[in-house]
């Protein structure tokens, strides 16, 4: 063990000219606001798959159930692999059928949003689905009775309960969403793994850098969790404790 | 709540606005490729395509950014709109120019066969020819893969794929050689080091390179030097089919480079020796 | 959409099937093993066995599977130490590397699947068990542990599946199994979508197996929840 450390090559991360521990600072930042921006786009996509799964209807729930069997049953490489090879022309005519008719420019952050983002979107829809199944009918038949329409029940009563209960689901899928990040080199963003990739290609040393890259993996989701935790004791903070 | 929504949302939307500068040539490079094109501790592009790139843009009188890709994804994401050039080392073959258009050739370097000192595989004279060039490639051509291929029979020989490299393996070494691919060029390099690889095949001037670090002080060149077939036509930049204006600007300037000696006066610096077309 | 070349694509990537199971059932079979006595000692009343399994299972959750195969496949190599020595036997080979890696990773997750099954049997259990006179040892191999794989199956279920889209992380250590034959599809004929296609739908119809293999054996091994007709 102390013959591994002596292995590492702590000139290399210095900050400044000489190292590249300012380049691996810069990537966390990276790896952070593309999981940010990741989720986020999985939260909204999921918003509507999870409609599409308890609405009732049957076609919608149909193509909802499809694209998470499908994303949860294929390795994320290849999700990540069709759509960085698959390109601009796919994602254009998803768009298209969305109604956005604009040149969508796909720099490798958007691809990366994209492609770990839909991932993320099939896991946070099943985490709704099962938080919805949670909730005590009641709340809704209460909502309909006081005259509420469909839309506010859902914004004003569900969504929130909903929400409360999936948090411990959401910060799970925030942590996979985080460490899918790493499968993103082949777009070219230079987040933690493939700035760890090139430091080590540049000074022959994977040992150094892939233990510096799982040490700042390691930061990032022991943070993560510890404000998920926050969230969750705020959130149960009305609970009635037995 | 709402607020929340729409925050992610926008988090996740101002990823897709850019405005392209019309008078910015992005150049897209795979920056692991030393001395062609690397990046240094200080994150910085440094190479004989970078000094290259930087004087050709320098005469065509445009900015220019330079954009590090990886080997693999290098060509789709020339095609997705990443960027407008490849300039990364890349030979002119008849398979890419299926994709892209290359501009005319500015640099060649063969590719050689290197092992480690002491493997018992190392300076293999192959049918007493130094240089093995596969156009119009006759019997003395067959004849000296054909001892290659006995030398290195059951061998493991390590290359970065998506290459000419893995071409030439596919081609004339299937069956006879384990093949095994790989992301990036130091891959394969810490691989030969670990004995994981009896053999890797790059080209000279990145092995040369690799030579000269002090991990690399082991390795050694065997057999004959490549180019032609296979190997392609030399190197020369990638653009998209439709982007006929760019590729004009580039072959202008590449002639001008070439024609007054400013090419392989960068060569010279990078490799040791003039490689320009 | 080139079928002619799905249809070609879809042979080449089934020829990689064989290295994927390999990779799978290898990795499950030990990882299962292992996982056993690491939830014995995250759930026993030990301070030093409990915590410092749950130190090994939090770093091996909190690090993508990608950085542990680089570390061992490349950052082991570098090592002098470890080519000379004997674990170079089994270090040297990818295939082995990648097995280390996913068995380090599934015995993580495992091991916290067991440990909830161990924990959720019922003490009314263990005080039968204590009154009837058992050993410790036929206490957990008669009753403790079965009932704990019952309540465990849903769960590594999940586990089964995770690890199979595991195994496409093995391709970027030069292991040709069917992601890496994809992906070089990929880089010679620019077909993604025909490739993905072809991949994608052999992973799916294998967690598709396992999705029915692991409802099979909650059929199997949980006869008081059958319907009784």
């Amino acid at each position: 063990m102390p013959l591994l450390f002596f292995m590492l090559r702590f000139d290399l991360l210095i900050f400044g000219d000489t190292g590249w521990g300012d380049e691996l600072l810069i990537s966390s930042i990276m790896t952070i606001l593309v999981s940010l921006s990741a989720m986020g786009l999985g939260i909204f996509v999921a918003i509507f798959t999870t409609w599409a799964k308890i609405s009732g209807n049957f076609i919608l729930k149909i193509f909802a159930n499809f694209y998470t069997t499908v994303i949860r049953g294929i390795p994320e490489l290849l999700v990540i692999y069709l759509i960085f090879f698959g390109g601009s022309a796919s994602i254009m005519y998803v768009a298209k059928i969305f109604g956005y008719n604009g040149y969508i420019e796909l720099n490798a952050f958007t691809m990366g949003t994209i492609s770990v983002g839909l991932i993320s979107a099939a896991y946070s829809t099943e985490v709704f689905r099962g938080a919805y199944s949670i909730l005590n009918k009641g709340q809704a038949e209460a909502a309909h009775s006081l005259g509420l329409s469909k839309f506010h029940t859902f914004i004003k009563v569900l969504a929130p309960q909903i929400l409360k209960h999936a948090l411990p689901g959401l910060g799970n899928v925030w942590q996979i969403t985080l460490k899918d990040t790493a499968l993103i080199s082949v777009t070219g963003l230079v987040e933690i793994m493939r700035q760890s990739r090139i430091a080590s290609n540049v000074s022959h040393s994977p040992l150094t850098f892939c233990l510096s890259a799982a040490l700042l993996y390691l930061i990032l989701t022991t943070f993560s969790s510890k404000i998920f935790n926050k969230l969750e004791d705020y959130s149960n903070r009305n609970d009635i404790v037995a | 709540m709402k607020k929340f929504i729409l925050t992610l949302l926008a988090i996740s939307l101002f990823s897709l606005a850019t405005i392209a500068n019309a008078k910015t040539i992005r150049i897209g490079t795979e920056g692991a490729y030393p001395p062609w094109n690397n990046l240094n501790t200080a994150g910085q592009l440094e190479g004989a395509e970078i000094d290259f790139g930087n004087e050709a843009c320098l005469r065509m009188g445009v900015e220019c950014e330079w954009v590090t890709q990886d080997w693999d994804g290098i060509i789709p994401a020339l095609l997705n709109g990443k960027y407008d050039i490849i300039i990364a080392g890349m030979s002119i073959t008849e398979e890419r120019k299926e994709k892209v258009n290359f501009t005319n050739g500015y640099m060649t370097d063969g590719a050689r066969f290197a092992v480690l000192k002491g493997s018992g595989l190392e300076d293999m004279t192959i049918a007493g020819m130094d240089k093995v060039n596969l156009n119009d490639a006759g019997g003395k051509e067959q004849a000296a893969i054909g001892q290659l291929n006995a030398a290195m029979k059951g061998k493991t020989v390590c290359v970065q794929s998506a290459t000419i490299h893995q071409n030439y393996l596919e081609k004339h070494m299937a069956g006879v050689v384990e093949v095994k691919l790989y992301q990036s060029v130091d891959d394969t390099n810490l691989d030969l080091l670990a004995g994981r690889c009896d053999a890797i095949l790059a080209d000279v001037g990145s092995t040369i390179d690799y030579m000269s670090t002090d991990v690399g002080a082991n390795v050694a060149f065997t057999g004959p030097t490549f180019s032609g077939g296979v190997f392609g036509d030399g190197v020369g930049g990638a653009v998209k089919k439709e982007d006929t204006e760019i590729l004009e600007m580039w072959n202008a300037a590449i002639a001008e480079m070439l024609a007054d000696g400013s090419l392989s006066e960068i060569t010279k610096q990078w490799f040791g020796r003039d490689i320009s077309m | 959409m080139n079928f002619e070349l799905i249809y070609n694509n879809f042979f080449i990537i089934l020829s990689g099937l064989d290295e994927t199971l390999k990779l799978v059932v290898i990795s499950l079979s030990l990882g299962f093993i292992i996982a056993i006595p690491f939830a014995l000692a995250r759930a026993s009343s030990f301070k030093i066995l409990s915590q410092s399994v749950y130190y090994y299972v939090f770093i091996i959750r909190g690090t993508p599977l990608l950085v542990q195969i680089y570390l061992i496949y490349y950052g082991l190599g570098t090592i002098l130490f470890v080519r000379e020595s004997f674990l170079w036997i089994v270090l040297k080979d990818p295939f082995f590397c990648g097995v280390l890696a996913l068995v380090i990773n599934t015995v993580a997750y495992t091991a916290e699947i067991f440990r909830g099954g161990i924990q959720s049997v019922t003490k009314g259990q263990i005080e039968s068990c204590k009154s009837l006179g058992m050993s410790r040892f036929i206490m957990y191999f008669k009753i403790i542990l079965p009932c704990a794989f019952r309540q465990a199956l849903p769960g590594y279920g999940n586990e089964m599946i995770l690890m199979v889209k595991s195994t496409s992380l093995i391709s970027l250590i030069t292991i040709m199994e069917m992601t890496g034959l994809a992906r070089n599809i990929m880089y010679k004929n620019y077909a993604p979508v025909e490739a993905f296609l072809a991949a994608g739908s052999i992973y799916l119809f294998l967690n598709f197996l396992i999705v029915q293999f692991i409802k099979f054996l909650e059929w199997k091994y949980n006869p008081h929840l059958r319907i009784k007709t």
